[in-house]
């Protein structure tokens, strides 16, 4: 697969000659390809939002460079909004930036910056909603009026609305309760599906990331200590404990097992997997 | 036992829209929390979770029924004072909870409020840091700061109030595992060092494992109420209300099913660990 971002030698400096002068992300190199399920891990602070706010011209590199479909993102500044309907990011917590008054225009003022037609806009919103998992009866309502999970869901339909090329999304499930991560990760793994678009999940929920993506990068210290597909990244969950983030439960129980002399390959990270691994050798033993 | 928080009956339905019923969102609760334990409440959203944690402090007065904190009626305005003082607050957002430019004077506005003199909010101020691990930051900007330090910012102002019972109403759902782990370590370091009482609202199952108790609501009702070893292995009931129990014993329910002799209540790692080995040693 071609990349369809890449991000070369990125540092990001913040407060410059003041006292809490920082290096937020520093000499990054990675790349996002075309069509990929990626998950960007780790824990606060390491850097991981910086960085997605550079792959849509949020934030201008100190050093280093961002390609997207191989050309310099700030090749030209002026045109650096355009960017940012090839690159859809949703924030964390975007439920508070919603600001229309009803959602229909709040699904449509992306789309609307970008000059499209009225009918074009239309069947967007329509699109966006339902990949968002919401009813087109809430399209009148004002948006203040849904529940969090659903003003969650008018944020990125917003987003999606604008179909970029690559969706990134910064905790799409933090806050929301077991049902409601569950349905969302369901609506974003339809949408990659249907789409086949990039999409990228920022998260520092490892059990997430493992059941849902293809490639996992983790990030600490500013910059990127791991890439792989998560059953190469849960092979070293050891170095994941050290640079502070969590294992799944079930790779920390895998691991407790192997240390007790069981023949057993630690890094497994579904409840499903585990369990069948287990059934299997106790069969071979019984 | 001393009861710091009891209700009785509590009932509470908020403003419906017009021309509507209002739907309770609390019905019948009656509930006991003793002095010094470590609750944790546990529901998915809309359960009435954080509408039973605002009565505790009398952000919210009970619809019917009651409400005491250390023998306290909440409905009594001359304790209110008194009331929010004993039960401090803190809430999700970390960023709605900031007041100050500075760590320091954020954490000494409560102190400030209940008209502490200044040399013992410098104590109080410098303990509470000292508590939750911030003591570098005093002097620091808050909006600079991180989900999880600002949160713990949060909990330092709440504990220079010297309060019996600190709530925490989702206060780690917006927060990393660092964050997370770090507001956690503090609490129940607060828990056993000081004897504060705390009550933990949340739907990380993985955070009630270590309680002392576990309340589980559903539809304005406490459905479940006992020590974690009970309430966490309820895997059907816990999946029918939205719930899941931790993986560990997601695991060994599923392990049962394909004939493993081992028990439900080994929540944490190395327990589970142990009692799967034990059973495929058998």
């Amino acid at each position: 697969m071609k990349p369809i971002i890449r991000v070369e030698n990125l540092t990001h400096t913040y407060g410059v000659g003041t006292p809490f002068c920082r290096s937020a992300v520093k000499d990054v190199n990675m790349e996002i390809l075309e069509g990929e399920f990626l998950g960007i891990i780790g824990h606060t602070g390491s850097g991981k939002s910086t960085l997605i706010q550079h792959l849509n011209g949020l934030l201008k590199p100190t050093a280093g460079r961002i390609l997207l479909e191989g050309r310099d993102i700030w090749a030209e500044p002026k045109k650096i909004r355009n960017v940012r309907f090839h690159v859809g990011l949703v924030f964390q917590y975007p439920e508070y930036q919603l600001f229309e008054e009803t959602v229909y225009k709040d699904i449509a003022f992306g789309p609307r910056n970008m000059g499209l037609d009225e009918g074009e806009v239309d069947r967007r919103v329509r699109a966006a909603l339902a990949f968002s998992g919401l009813k087109e009866d809430l399209l009148d309502k004002s948006p203040f009026d849904l529940s969090g999970g659903q003003k969650r869901r008018v944020a990125i339909a917003g987003v999606i609305a604008m179909e970029p090329e690559v969706l990134i999304l910064d905790e799409p499930s933090a806050g929301l309760d077991p049902a409601g991560r569950r349905s969302m990760l369901e609506n974003i793994r339809n949408y990659h599906q249907e789409r086949g678009t990039a999409v990228v999940m920022v998260s520092h929920s490892m059990d997430e990331v493992a059941e849902n993506v293809d490639r996992i990068v983790v990030m600490a210290n500013a910059g990127v200590v791991m890439s792989g597909a998560p059953h190469e990244v849960f092979s070293r969950a050891q170095e994941l404990i050290d640079v502070g983030l969590n294992v799944p439960q079930v790779t920390q129980v895998a691991m407790e097992l192997k240390r007790r002399g069981l023949g057993i390959d630690p890094a497994v990270y579904t409840v499903d997997d585990l369990r069948a691994a287990l059934s299997t050798l106790k069969g071979g033993r019984g | 036992m001393t009861e710091i928080i009891k209700t009785k009956s509590l009932t509470f339905s908020y403003p419906p829209d017009e021309g509507k019923e209002p739907i309770p969102a609390l019905k019948e609760i009656d509930l006991s929390v003793e002095q010094g334990s470590f609750v944790v409440v546990l529901g998915h959203n809309g359960s009435g979770k954080s509408t039973l944690a605002k009565h505790m402090n009398a952000v919210l007065l009970p619809g019917g029924g009651k409400v005491w904190v250390s023998g306290m009626d909440t409905t009594d305005e001359n304790l209110l004072v008194e009331v929010r003082r004993q039960v401090g607050m803190v809430f999700q957002n970390p960023d709605n909870q900031i007041v100050a430019n500075v760590v320091e004077e954020d954490v000494a506005f409560g102190p400030e409020n209940l008209g502490v003199p200044t040399e013992e909010i410098q104590r109080r101020v410098a303990v509470a840091l000292k508590a939750v691990g911030m003591e570098e930051f005093t002097l620091h900007a808050p909006h600079h700061l991180s989900g999880g330090q600002k949160q713990r910012i949060a909990i330092a102002g709440v504990i220079a109030m010297e309060p019996a019972c600190i709530v925490l109403d989702e206060s780690t759902a917006m927060l990393d595992p660092l964050g997370r782990r770090d507001v956690l370590d503090t609490v129940r370091h607060l828990n056993r060092e000081k004897g504060i009482t705390i009550l933990l609202i949340t739907h990380h199952m993985e955070e009630a494992a270590t309680a002392d108790r576990v309340v589980v609501m559903d539809d304005g009702r406490i459905v479940m109420d006992g020590a974690p070893g009970e309430v966490l292995v309820r895997v059907e009931e816990l999946r029918k209300i939205g719930l899941a129990a931790p993986h560990t014993v997601e695991l060994l329910y599923g392990l049962r099913q394909d004939g493993f002799d081992v028990p439900l209540d080994a929540l944490d790692i190395r327990t589970c660990a142990d009692v799967i080995m034990t059973s495929l040693n058998k």
